[in-house]
C-alpha cells in the first residue's frame, strides 16, 4: 500500500469537522511543533524533507523559508496560494473542500516556523463555497484554542484570514497575488526584491501553495528524513495529481513520486486506462502551461527507459523530448483529440488571462490565438506555423512573470511534436473545419 | 459603465455593513484597501451586480478614491459590471471541459436558453457567461451558478437544471 500523506483520512465521514479530524490524529503536529520545537528546528525538518513547492515551480520549500528576511520590529507574513486556476489542475480545490483542517493545521505550523502572527489564505473567488468551509473550520480551530491569542498556552498568537480573489488566473503568480491581496489589480511585480524581503505590505513574506503547506503536519510528526525516504531522488514525498481528459477514472490521486507514467495512466489503482475503444495520443502532464508530449514520449524517455512521475524524469531531455511535472494537472488525450483545436483553446485562455502589463505577453498571446483560430477554421496560411513558433519565442523569457512562458510553451511544443497536424489543417481547409475532424497521420498511438 | 440604469443610492443592509466592518478590521492599520475584493463580492451579493453607485459607496467605506475601485472591478472577471439575470450561468470553456464534450453541451445550452454568451433571457431569469477554468477539470463539462458547481454535464442534465431553476 502506497504511503498517503495528505489523503490518508480523506474518506473518513465527517473529516471536515474539527472533532473527527482530531480523532484521526489531527492537530498533534501543532502540539508537537508549538510545545516541543523551535521555529528553526521546524524549518530544518522541512529542509531535510526536500519537499518542493507543489504549485508548479517546484522550488524547495525549506530553502524558500530560509530566505525569509527577519528585520526587527517588522511583521512577517505567510500567504497560502489557493488561487488554483491552471487548466487541468483541481487538487487544491479537492483538498480544501474535503479536509480543510489539514491546511489550517499546516498554516499554524508554518506560520509559527516563520514567525508570522497574521497569515492569509488567498482562495480563488469562484470557490466561495470552499471559502465558507475554510472559515467554518477556522472558527472551530479557534474555539478549541488552536488559533487566536496564546495558542495552547504557548504564548504564540496567530490570526488566519481567508481572502477571496476576483477571478483572475494571474493572481496565482505570487507577486500578483500579493498585489491583489493589497486590494489592487493583479499585476505581477518585478523581482527582485523577492517577497521574502519585500512581500505583502512591503514586509517579508513567504507564499506557499496549499498542497505544500498541507505536508508540514506529516513532516513535523514523522520527521524530514522520513518524508525524504518516500519518492525518488530529489522528487521526495508524495504528490497530488489531478487527472482529467479521456481516461476511465478522472479524479485526484496521491502518488509516491517515481511511479511510471504508464502505470499511472493504465493501472486500475489510478486512471484506469484510456476510455473504451480508444488509443492514447498525447499528454499534458503538469497543467496547461507545460509542453504537450505525444504518447510515445510521454511513456518513455528518449533512451527507451520508462518515464516516471517525478520532476526529473518528466523533464528529461529538456523541452525537445520532455516536459514538466508542474502543478500535477494531468490531461490525457485520445486519438479523437484535435491538437490544433486544443492548442487554440489553451491560447485563448492565456490571452484572456494575460494581465496586459508586458507587451510581448499582451500582444503575443492575442496574436497566437488569432493565428491558431484561423488555422483551426480553415483559413491558415502556409507561413502561419513558422509565425507561431516565432511569436512564441518572442514571448518566452521576455515578460515580468512566467505567464508569458506558460502561454508560449503549449504552442511551441504542439508544433514541435504535432507539426503535421497543423500542416494538414492548412492543406485541407474544407476537411479540417468539419466537426470532429482530426488528422491522424502516422501518429504513434498507444 | 451602463448609462441606462436609473441612478440610485446604494448602502449595505445593517447585516452586510457589520460584515463589511468585520472584514475591514482583518487587515493591519492603514491597509484597509485589502478589503476591496471581499467588499465588492459583498456588494454584488446584495445588488446582483457591481453597480457604479455601489462602487462609489465601497470607495467611501474604505476611504479611497472611486477610481481605485473601478480599476480593480474591471480587472477581475467575477464582478458583473452590467445588470444580470436572476441566475448567472458561468460556463467553463477551457481545454479539459472541451475534451469531455463541453463545446457541444454549451451549444445545447445556448439553444435551450435562446441566447448567446453575454446575454440575458428576455424574462430576466438567466444570464450566460463563458469563463475560464473552474478547477473541476476531472468532472467536466462544468458550469457554476453562484456558489454551486454543476458537473459532468450532458444535454439532458442541462435541461433538468434549467427546468428546475425555471420553476
Amino acid at each position: 500500500m502506497a504511503t498517503k500523506i495528505l489523503t490518508e483520512h480523506i474518506n473518513v465521514p465527517g473529516i471536515e469537522t474539527f472533532d473527527v479530524y482530531r480523532k484521526q490524529g489531527g492537530y498533534t503536529a501543532v502540539e508537537k511543533a508549538l510545545k516541543t520545537m523551535t521555529p528553526e528546528a521546524i524549518v530544518e525538518e522541512v529542509k531535510k524533507s526536500g519537499v518542493r513547492g507543489r504549485g508548479g515551480a517546484g522550488f524547495p520549500m525549506g530553502m524558500k523559508w530560509s530566505f525569509l528576511a527577519k528585520p526587527e520590529g517588522v511583521p512577517r507574513y505567510l500567504v497560502c496560494n489557493a488561487d488554483e486556476s491552471e487548466p487541468g489542475t483541481f487538487k487544491d480545490h479537492y483538498l480544501m473542500k474535503t479536509i480543510p483542517h489539514l491546511l489550517i493545521e499546516g498554516m499554524i505550523i508554518s506560520s509559527f516556523a516563520l514567525g508570522a502572527n497574521k497569515s492569509f489564505i488567498y482562495v480563488r473567488g469562484e470557490l466561495m463555497y470552499v471559502i465558507h468551509i475554510l472559515e467554518k473550520a477556522i472558527a472551530e480551530a479557534k474555539a478549541k484554542g488552536f488559533l487566536g491569542k496564546n495558542i495552547l498556552g504557548t504564548g504564540y498568537d496567530l490570526e488566519l484570514v481567508v481572502q477571496p480573489g476576483g477571478g483572475a488566473y494571474i493572481c496565482g503568480e505570487e507577486t500578483a497575488l500579493l498585489e491583489s491581496l493589497e486590494g489592487k489589480r493583479g499585476n505581477p511585480r518585478n523581482k527582485p526584491p523577492f517577497p521574502a524581503v519585500k512581500g505583502l505590505y512591503q514586509c517579508p513574506t513567504v507564499v506557499n501553495n496549499v498542497e505544500s503547506i498541507a505536508t508540514t503536519s506529516w513532516i513535523v510528526n514523522n520527521g524530514g528524513d522520513a518524508y525524504a525516504a518516500i519518492g525518488i531522488g530529489r522528487s521526495t514525498g508524495t504528490k497530488l495529481i489531478s487527472a482529467s481528459g479521456h481516461i476511465n477514472k478522472p479524479g485526484v490521486y496521491e502518488i509516491e513520486l517515481g511511479v511510471p507514467v504508464e502505470d499511472f495512466i493504465f493501472a486500475d489503482e489510478w486512471c484506469g486506462g484510456i476510455r473504451p475503444g480508444h488509443k492514447f495520443k498525447a499528454l499534458v502532464a503538469g497543467g496547461s502551461s507545460v509542453p504537450i508530449l505525444p504518447a510515445n514520449l510521454a511513456l518513455t524517455l528518449a533512451n527507451g527507459d520508462k518515464r516516471l512521475m517525478s520532476y526529473e524524469s518528466l523533464s528529461d531531455g529538456g523541452f525537445a523530448t520532455g516536459t514538466m511535472l508542474g502543478s500535477g494537472g494531468f490531461i490525457v488525450f485520445d486519438e479523437t483529440s484535435c491538437i490544433v483545436r486544443n492548442t487554440w483553446n489553451f491560447s485563448r485562455f492565456y490571452h484572456h488571462e494575460s494581465c496586459g502589463q508586458c507587451s510581448p505577453c499582451r500582444e503575443g498571446t492575442g496574436w497566437m490565438e488569432k493565428v491558431l483560430h484561423r488555422i483551426e477554421y480553415g483559413h491558415g496560411h502556409q507561413q502561419d506555423i513558422d509565425l507561431l513558433v516565432d511569436v512564441s519565442k518572442k514571448i518566452e523569457g521576455n515578460t515580468i512573470c512566467p505567464l508569458g512562458d506558460a502561454a508560449a510553451w503549449p504552442v511551441a511544443s504542439a508544433i514541435r511534436h504535432f507539426r503535421d497536424e497543423f500542416q494538414w489543417h492548412i492543406d485541407h481547409p474544407a476537411e479540417a473545419t468539419q466537426p470532429g475532424a482530426v488528422y491522424r497521420g502516422d501518429m504513434a498511438l498507444v | 459603465m451602463s448609462n441606462t440604469v436609473e441612478n440610485k443610492t446604494v448602502v449595505f443592509t445593517p447585516e452586510r455593513l457589520s460584515k463589511a466592518q468585520e472584514i475591514i478590521a482583518r487587515y493591519p492599520e492603514g491597509r484597509q484597501k485589502s478589503a476591496l475584493l471581499p467588499l465588492l463580492h459583498l456588494l454584488q451579493e446584495q445588488e446582483g451586480w457591481t453597480s457604479p453607485e455601489g462602487m462609489d459607496y465601497v470607495a467611501r467605506l474604505l476611504d479611497i478614491q472611486p477610481i481605485e475601485v473601478y480599476e480593480v472591478a474591471t480587472f477581475y472577471t467575477m464582478y458583473h459590471l452590467e445588470p444580470v439575470g436572476t441566475h448567472v450561468i458561468e460556463y467553463c470553456r477551457t481545454g479539459p471541459c472541451c475534451l469531455m464534450g463541453g463545446e457541444d453541451v454549451l451549444a445545447h445550452l445556448k439553444q435551450r436558453l435562446g441566447i448567446d454568451t453575454g446575454q440575458t433571457t428576455v424574462d430576466g431569469r438567466f444570464t450566460l457567461k463563458e469563463v475560464e477554468c473552474l478547477a473541476a477539470c476531472g468532472m467536466g463539462p462544468v458550469f457554476q451558478i453562484r456558489e454551486k458547481y454543476y458537473m459532468n454535464l450532458t444535454n439532458e442534465r442541462v435541461d433538468e437544471i434549467i427546468d428546475e431553476l425555471s420553476k
